[in-house]
């Protein structure tokens, strides 16, 4: 059983300079805490997340014993992120629609919903919302920043944004910038997203309507990515929804995999906000700390300082470990203490989320031993 | 070699602050050791999971690689030191990777078991491969696929024009063996620097 969380809100009326230019003031951060902030104020470990997720990283809500945060197994009471030990923030990130301050909240200046105006948001954007968090709950320096994906490529930017604000760095099943394909595979889920009738240009709140259509492919198209054909045949194989008769339809569910992802897709869109989708695949898309040092990651990482564990899964083709290698490389160059675990796990990109032993006692040691630090 | 004399015996080849590079660095006990002892920085390269996990939790710096793919994620010259701990014997490619460790330091240390150790000779006059304490397996499930000798490593050496700074033996408790080592010396130990 898990413990019990309660998310808390932060408002900043400050206006906070965007990568874009723009800026965004009078915003609000979702966020939770789990575990105790020690007496020195060295014990907190943020937690940044990936795509879909939010700020409900662990424990579940008082009224809803389901709702298990999204890296539960990673994160509570003798886990391998000790809540006895460390003080667990976890934040959604601006532009997000779970509490955050997002497309679908009110712009102060026009009283207007910001839909389709909402502005552009980077990682480093969101690095720095969350720097302001840190700023009002007393932390000045971290004991780990942590993140699997995307939320990996937050706590990269973290050791190059404010190298002095934290000791570790631990990254997950995350890249430097994403391929050309990652690219691609994003450009079609906005597209199913922005086509859909429903979409009005980004306005659709006005409408009373969803583009659920649109969410639906999106997610699909994601969800394929994330697994490995290896877990999607041994889940799914060639299995008929309707017994061993073929129906000889275009249009109907043939494949259990079709139906499992219909249903993926449905779920996804009853609560994932649409513009959310595209401010944040965006965000995917621009990720980039080599660009402004001509595509030299070396150039880039010579500002980290902290300590860095890299973790990557085998079967993982969204996030190679070919990728985590490229970090690796850029802090072995800048001589950085680093360490890299490369996880030979079957399930692909989720295998960050997922219970595999070998990857939770690399984790559960890499905490210890920064927790040891705590105390020396 | 776990042996406390024997990673002394390596230890003392390292020079103090040396930056280091641990090519099969096991449960990093060495790394440890020479970081609390002489100062050193640097990496272990592993690949078995479990070993990987115990540098974690030794706090030594760890990166999991199979070396058989080689080092390019190195730069040249970057280690003061390459220790080849007991992985010779394990690789697939044991004259790319000297060549390797040549590249990415200015010196190296490779130790490996000696094939051409008396009681190996002994075994194998009388018609069976030999099972020690240093060659611990039978040989249809050893994971040692290359076993060489003292006297091999010399003309291995030589071949990819590495100078050989010292050589010696050592035996099975740590202690250096000058006399003989070919027939005498259980590890073989070489110190090599670019030439």
């Amino acid at each position: 059983m898990s413990f019990i969380a309660t998310p808390q809100f932060m408002h900043f009326e400050e206006a906070l300079p965007l990568t874009s230019g723009a800026s965004i003031r009078d915003y609000t951060l979702a966020y939770e805490t789990y575990g105790t902030l020690n007496a020195n104020r060295s014990n907190a470990v943020l937690v940044c997340h990936a795509l879909n997720a939010s700020h409900h990283v662990a424990g579940v809500y008082a009224d809803q014993p389901k709702s298990e945060g999204w890296w539960d197994n990673m994160i509570g009471p003798g886990k391998p992120v000790d809540t006895n030990k460390f003080f667990v923030i976890g934040v959604n990130n601006l532009g997000s629609c779970f509490g955050s301050t997002g497309p679908m909240h009110t712009h102060p200046d026009t009283g207007e919903v910001y839909g389709s105006s909402f502005p552009v948001v980077t990682v480093e954007d969101w690095v720095n919302a969350q720097a302001r968090l840190l700023d009002r709950l007393g932390i000045a320096q971290l004991s780990v920043v942590l993140g699997g994906s995307l939320g990996g490529m937050q706590a990269l930017s973290w050791t190059l944004q404010h190298p002095d604000r934290m000791r570790h760095a631990v990254v997950v099943a995350s890249a430097p910038n994403l391929t050309a394909e990652n690219i691609a595979f994003n450009e079609v889920a906005r597209r199913a997203i922005v086509t859909d009738p429903d979409f009005h240009g980004g306005d659709f709140y006005a409408h009373n309507v969803i583009p659920k259509r649109g969410l639906r492919i999106a997610r699909m198209i994601g969800h394929i990515t994330y697994l490995s054909d290896d877990v999607m045949n041994e889940k799914f194989g060639r299995e008929l929804r309707g017994g061993i008769d073929l129906k000889y339809s275009t249009q109907d569910i043939e494949f259990q995999i079709e139906s499992y992802l219909r249903h993926q897709g449905e779920k996804f869109s009853e609560y994932f906000d649409a513009n959310t989708y595209l401010l944040i695949t965006r965000a995917l898309d621009y990720f980039d700390p080599a660009r402004p040092h001509g595509g030299n990651l070396t150039l880039a990482l010579a500002r980290a300082r902290a300590k860095f564990l890299l973790v990557s899964f085998t079967t993982d083709w969204r996030f190679s470990p070919q990728r985590s290698r490229e970090i690796v490389k850029g802090l072995l160059d800048n001589r950085r203490d680093v360490s890299y675990a490369e996880i030979d796990a079957p399930h692909g990109h989720d295998a960050f989320l997922l219970d595999d032993p070998r990857y939770l006692s690399v984790m559960a040691s890499y905490f210890d031993n920064a927790a040891k630090e705590l105390s020396a | 070699m776990t042996d406390k004399a024997t990673m002394q015996a390596i230890a003392k080849l390292v020079p103090q602050g040396a930056r280091v590079l641990d090519l099969g660095c096991g449960d990093g006990a060495l790394l440890s050791y020479l970081q609390r002892e002489n100062g050193c920085t640097g990496y272990g390269v592993e690949i078995d999971d479990a070993n990987v996990l115990a540098c974690v939790k030794r706090g030594v710096n760890v990166v999991q690689l199979n070396l058989d793919e080689g080092l390019a994620i190195f730069e040249d010259d970057t280690f003061d030191v390459v220790l080849q701990i007991n992985t010779l014997q394990h690789l697939r490619n044991a004259e790319t990777m000297l060549r390797e460790t040549a590249r990415v330091g200015k010196s190296g240390v490779i130790a490996f078991p000696n094939f051409a150790h008396w009681p190996n000779r002994l075994s194998v006059m009388r018609g069976r491969m030999p099972v020690t304490s240093r060659l611990p397996y039978q040989w249809y499930d050893t994971p040692n696929i290359r076993v060489g000798t003292f006297k091999d490593f010399e003309v291995l050496a030589r071949k990819n024009r590495l100078g050989v700074v010292d050589a010696f033996g050592l035996d099975e408790v740590g202690n250096v063996v000058r006399t003989l080592p070919n027939f005498f010396a259980s590890t073989a130990v070489f110190c090599l620097e670019r030439q």
